[in-house]
């Protein structure tokens, strides 16, 4: 049986509640980010929050930890309405916090960290010999052993976990909220995670889970709702749902996006990538072996969640990450370190790229269109008669070519980049990456930010660049938008290669499935 | 070299290193809390103006040294209302105020005692007397001991202020819950501000307690180390200081050593011209240099590197 | 250095900066009122002193020569967001180099010395720069604490070799022997008289002022028309997006440092072949200090350091006259560079504020 709102606010008497939303909204400038939310989590409950990227969880948990206020709603703490305004009020309320990027002191012991804020008195002793104490408890109790005199940048990130949720209990907090907390574990670390949050539940705690991977919803928790675009759509107890529901509820039944699209004509391999690896400077591995091969007149669209190696697998490709394995384009291999791994060394091989974010990569937002067009191709011959002379006005005519070529709007070489809206910025990338007429053409989150009717342009324009013969590579978290412009789909999740599908045989659930982990 | 000259030399050296550890301490402090303080020459400068004048005009040193401290933590939250409040550039700050002690107390000086930028001569009460610890002239006999004890005794209270400030900032730092959360909001204020702590009031405490450090470093210098205030008597210091708590990698023990190093540096180079080690002669000129070459060799990391706190320098823009 | 208010961006290169000027001749002002002096007097006799004579504008333009120089040499590294606060010590060595050209290579003619010159002034400035540009590029050590030290390593290096090796023998003043005669660069007045117009003999002023007009037109030319000034505009302006596009950081850092160097080095052909005509000690004077307010006023832009240069250059020359006249000692002049420094560059926030406001209220009532 599935329960719906009404039926379940019968059920569940107001005083089982640890937490209580009624109506929250949020809007930050002309994004709503929240849209009267409302939300009953049970006491002593794991309780799923769901939902695609952008959907909102983040900014409802921020609300909920006093990072942001609400423009209008209410919070109910066990049954009683609670102001929070501020972080201290949340912790006060008996509210902590796991955030997705930890909030440790790198250099001091574990210690140190526990009592930060929640000292007993103005001399630390105490508070140490009260912390050393609880926290040998707390390990036998829960698995949540971490050597309490070890600094926070020699543990591995499992143990900073810990460490996140040995502050949250050492300010006795009842109601714990985890936002996307596998997302840099090992499975195995997961599995203890999981482990140590049941454990928890036993004892009376609530936990919020946020996450993407269904398969960990469906494993701990109890009941779980799912958001999109901002509105809470759902919620289910596990126990009555199923991933496929809850990949449908995730994803919606949007309006499917359309693309005249000719059937790909692919030629030659271009690019073989082999068992590529990559460990970023956190030192989390996020590629783990990837392996697969893009040919010419194709779109490869590259489906996941964000960060599950997606945008790093982008960035090796395009030079500005290293990494280790093999990567061949036209069986000549790639530098993927040292001197010739870098961007102009890529883009002397014909490879461009349409960064993620463009602007803090892909534009120089305070340098004018047409300084930007020559960004990275700044040492074309064309633009440089000389060593000691750049020619600014062939770049300005060559720039309003291009405007013109791509419909950026207003038409004006001499408007600086952060004059422009977000679809004529990406316009402004496209136009010079594309022009160029690379080979290969790696291109991120095209569309992210940018308005319906550039949407089209520019799906249009991928697809002429296609058929004239180059080969994309596409990473997008929209679903839709692999699912409209990819000849074939790869489907990342957590450094790997999930599995492999054709567009005409696969479907938004299944493929929301795999990129939730669960194929 | 006998053993006079070495006493002499030592005792200098210990007079020499106090403002520097002031000021050094200071530094320290303030960093750690992430705001960096390349002003500290001009906290330093306005101090000594301050205390001279004031101790001239009362005829009593403690008044002066007290409205130093005031003039110095004024200056103090300018840079912070700069760089924390209106999250300004903290070097650039920090420059500015230096140019405006210089500037200020020259215009001020030269208006109130028309001696060309200098405050009058202090002496008597207006002045920092030195105080003889116990028994020194029955101990002064005693081998080793007794030269010892020589060199320790006969100095300014704040010279003893300033080395016992040594253990008091360590003790500060690293037992105390105040220590604890200045340390972790210049090294992450993302950590202080989610466990609920204010980033911004502990950065103008520790702004606050850089100021107060800095008065008395400049109020020993004018009215302990010397006998009234003179146009740019700070002489860099500040800068020495700033290298001696870099030298130190921002620790207060370490900053001990590190300006009794400057200092012995100083009181060598200010007592002789040229010195001969193992047939070398070393310029005067390499010793006063030496101090700024050291910590180019430890900022570029040849022996040791040297790291600032993580988030000095940025202001804190909350974000999640 | 970061706009958080919106104004247009014209407004943020001439408004901010004169508001900034106006608050710290305000606060000027209000200090010579407290020390009992009349404001008002003290503006007519600095703007007489500085532009009232050929004499006047013949040392105001001195100054601003070397202001010129200095700044074009922080503005420069500011580019790439590089804060140089080495100048001082990069003009001392660029003395040195000057001095050493002059006095050891016997020149036939002031014109061959004057390329020389300035070939060694800008060589030995850039040299001295390039330690710290290395050290940051490399090995990350922070570039604004090593100018600093370098400052003071330069001081003691000039002092050694001024005691040492330069000194004339029997003399106590550490002090290079005079130039030969034949280096004496020409004075403005000589140059004026050319073309029939009188001019005060006394300022110093000199060719070198025409360097420094070239070098903010080479300056401009170099960032907006040129490849490498592209590069570093671009690394300034943005570093994930200079890595986008394949501009290697450790490169810029280590040209800009050169550049910076040498333009901070020309400095001395101004004031030590064209003044002095010798190396003293103090022959910078803390320009290289006054090059970080020039740069900050004139927005990191040639033209607008040109004019922020010819403004300290007439502060310079007009504080000396108040020291003449007034009881007022130069080190005001100090004080109005310190106000500057702090609202163009440390509270630059709260100078937009309200003129973001009034812009915002023009916006709603337009």
């Amino acid at each position: 049986m599935v329960l719906n709102d009404s039926q379940m606010r019968q059920e569940t008497a107001a005083s089982d509640l640890a937490i209580e939303l009624r109506g929250i909204s949020k809007a930050f400038g002309p994004v709503q980010a929240n849209k009267d939310i409302s939300i009953r989590v049970r006491r002593g409950t794991i309780h799923g929050i769901v939902g695609e990227n952008g959907a909102g969880k983040s900014t409802l948990m921020s609300i909920l930890f006093g990072f942001y206020r609400a423009d209008s709603g209410e919070i109910f703490i066990n049954g009683k309405p609670t102001e929070i305004p501020d972080s201290e009020s949340a912790i006060r309320a008996g509210i902590g916090m796991v955030f997705q990027h930890f909030k440790l002191v790198e250099n001091f012991t574990v210690l140190e960290n526990v009592i930060l804020g929640a000292e007993d008195s103005g001399l630390l002793r105490p508070s140490l010999a009260r912390a050393r104490g609880l926290l040998k408890d707390l390990a036998r109790e829960f698995e949540l052993n971490v050597d309490p005199d070890a600094l926070i940048e020699d543990l591995s990130v499992g143990h900073q976990q810990r460490v996140e949720i040995l502050k949250a209990l050492y300010r006795e907090a009842d109601i714990l909220i985890l936002d996307e907390p596998t997302g840099v574990l090992t499975p195995s670390e997961a599995d203890h995670l999981f482990r140590i949050l049941k454990g928890l539940k036993e004892q009376g705690k609530t936990i919020i889970l946020i996450t993407h991977k269904l398969r960990e919803i469906m494993d701990v928790t109890d009941e779980v709702s799912v958001m999109r675009r901002g509105e809470m759509v759902a919620t289910r107890v596990t126990a009555e749902t199923s991933p496929t529901e809850l990949a449908e509820l995730m994803v919606g039944r949007k309006v499917l996006l359309r693309v005249e699209k000719p059937p790909a004509q692919p030629g030659a391999e271009v690019l073989r990538v082999e068992s590529l690896r990559h460990v970023d400077s956190q030192g989390v591995e996020r590629l783990r072996g990837i392996s697969f091969g893009i040919r010419k007149g194709e779109i490869l669209g590259i489906a996941g969640v964000s960060g599950n190696g997606q945008s790093e697998l982008l960035e090796v490709l395009a030079g500005l990450r290293e990494a280790e394995g093999k990567v061949l384009l036209d069986n000549e291999a790639l530098p993927l370190s040292g001197a010739g791994c870098d961007g102009q060394a890529r883009r002397a091989r014909r490879i461009a790229h349409v960064p993620e974010d463009r602007q803090r990569r892909g534009l120089v937002m305070n340098f004018h269109a047409w300084e930007n067009i020559a960004l990275g191709y700044h040492h074309d011959p064309r633009y440089n008669p000389s060593p000691w002379r750049m020619n600014n006005a062939a770049i300005l005519r060559d720039t309003t070519g291009k405007m013109e070529a791509f419909d950026v709007r207003p038409p004006d070489p001499q408007l600086k980049a952060s004059g422009f809206s977000g679809g004529n910025q990406q316009k402004l990338v496209l136009a010079r990456e594309i022009e160029y007429e690379p080979d290969l053409l790696l291109v991120g989150q095209p569309t992210r930010g940018v308005d319906i009717g550039a949407i089209e342009f520019i799906h249009q324009r991928l697809i002429r660049l296609r058929d004239a013969g180059a080969a994309v590579l596409l990473v997008s978290v929209e679903l839709d938008e692999i699912l409209a412009l990819s000849d074939r789909i790869i489907v990342m999740f957590d450094g790997r290669i999930m599995g492999e599908r054709m567009p005409d045989e696969t479907n938004a659930q299944e493929l929301g499935l795999m990129m939730a982990g669960m194929a | 070299m006998d053993i006079a000259t070495i006493v002499q030399v030592l005792e200098s050296t210990l007079r020499l290193a106090t403002p520097l550890l002031f000021a050094c301490l200071a530094g320290l402090i303030s960093e750690r809390a992430g705001i960096f303080d390349i002003g500290l020459e001009g906290k330093m400068l306005m101090a000594a103006f301050v205390s001279a004048a004031i101790a001239f005009v009362s005829g009593n040193v403690w008044i002066g040294a007290s409205a130093a401290i005031f003039a110095s933590v004024m200056l103090s939250l300018l840079h912070g209302v700069a760089s924390i409040t209106f999250r300004g550039n903290q070097l650039i700050s920090g420059v500015a105020i230096n140019f405006l002690a210089a500037g200020i107390t020259v215009v001020v000086a030269q208006n109130w005692f028309r001696q060309g930028g200098r405050t009058p001569s202090l002496s008597g009460d207006a002045r920092m007397q030195r105080i003889d610890l116990p028994f020194v002239d029955a101990l002064r006999d005693v081998p080793v001991l007794g030269p010892v004890y020589t060199i320790l005794s006969g100095h300014a209270p704040l010279v003893y202020v300033a080395f016992l400030c040594v253990p008091l900032t360590w003790y500060l730092l690293f037992r105390t819950r105040f220590g604890l959360r200045l340390r972790a909001v210049g090294e992450n204020p993302a950590a202080v501000d989610t466990a609920g702590i204010s980033v911004i009031g502990l950065r103008y405490g520790a702004v606050a307690i850089c100021g107060v450090l800095c008065g008395l470093a400049g109020a020993y210098l004018a009215t302990g180390l010397s006998a009234g205030f003179v146009k740019d008597m700070t002489a860099g210091r500040g800068f020495i200081a700033l290298a001696a708590m870099i030298f130190a990698k921002w620790r207060p023990w370490h900053a001990m050593w590190a300006v009794l190093l400057f200092g012995l540096l100083e009181a060598v180079a200010n007592r002789f011209q040229n010195i001969e080690i193992l047939g070398i002669g070393i310029p005067v000129q390499a010793m006063q240099a030496l101090p700024y070459i050291l910590t180019v060799v430890i900022l570029a990391g040849f022996v040791g590197k040297a790291i600032p706190p993580r988030a000095g320098g940025a202001p804190y823009v909350k974000e999640h | 250095m970061s706009s958080r208010g919106k104004i247009p961006h014209w407004a943020d290169v001439t408004l901010v900066p004169l508001f900034s000027v106006a608050l710290a001749f305000a606060l000027s002002a209000v200090l010579i009122w407290a020390i009992g002096e009349s404001p008002w007097q003290a503006v007519k006799l600095m703007v007489e002193g500085a532009f009232g004579s050929s004499y006047g504008w013949g040392y105001t333009l001195f100054y601003a020569t070397n202001f010129i120089f200095t700044g074009l040499a922080v503005s420069v590294a500011f580019q790439a967001r590089l804060f140089n606060i080495g100048g001082e010590g990069q003009a001392l060595l660029g003395g040195l180099g000057v001095a050493l050209i002059c006095l050891y290579i016997p020149w036939p003619h002031w014109s061959v010395a004057l390329i020389a010159a300035s070939l060694g002034a800008a060589l030995f400035g850039a040299a001295w720069a390039i330690i710290p540009g290395y050290l940051q590029a490399k090995r990350g050590s922070h570039i604004v604490i090593t100018t600093i030290m370098f400052n003071f390593i330069a001081a003691s290096l000039l002092g050694y070799i001024l005691v040492n090796v330069l000194r004339v023998p029997g003399s106590q003043d550490p002090a290079s022997p005079r130039f030969p005669s034949e280096v004496a660069l020409p004075k403005l007045h000589e140059m004026l008289a050319l073309v029939g117009i009188p001019f005060s003999t006394v300022p110093p002023v000199n060719i070198a002022l025409l360097i420094a007009i070239g070098m903010c037109f080479m300056v401009w030319y170099m960032l907006w028309r040129t490849r490498l000034g592209y590069q570093i505009r671009a690394f300034g302006e943005s570093e994930p997006a200079a890595q986008y596009a394949g501009i290697s950081p450790a490169r810029i850092t280590i040209y800009v440092m050169l550049i910076s160097g040498g333009l901070a080095g020309l400095m001395a052909v101004n004031a030590v072949m064209g003044e002095q005509q010798r190396l003293v000690m103090n022959a910078v004077e803390g320009a290289g200090f006054i090059g970080i307010a020039v740069a900050l006023m004139g927005r990191n832009h040639p033209f607008g350091v040109f004019l922020a240069a010819i403004l300290f250059g007439f502060l310079y020359q007009g504080g000396a006259e108040l020291a003449l006249w007034m009881s007022i000692p130069r080190e005001l002049i100090v004080v109005i560079q310190a106000l500057v420094i702090l609202f163009t560059g440390a509270l630059d926030n709260m100078v937009r504020m309200p003129i973001a406001r009034v812009f915002a209220r023009r916006k709603r009532a337009g």
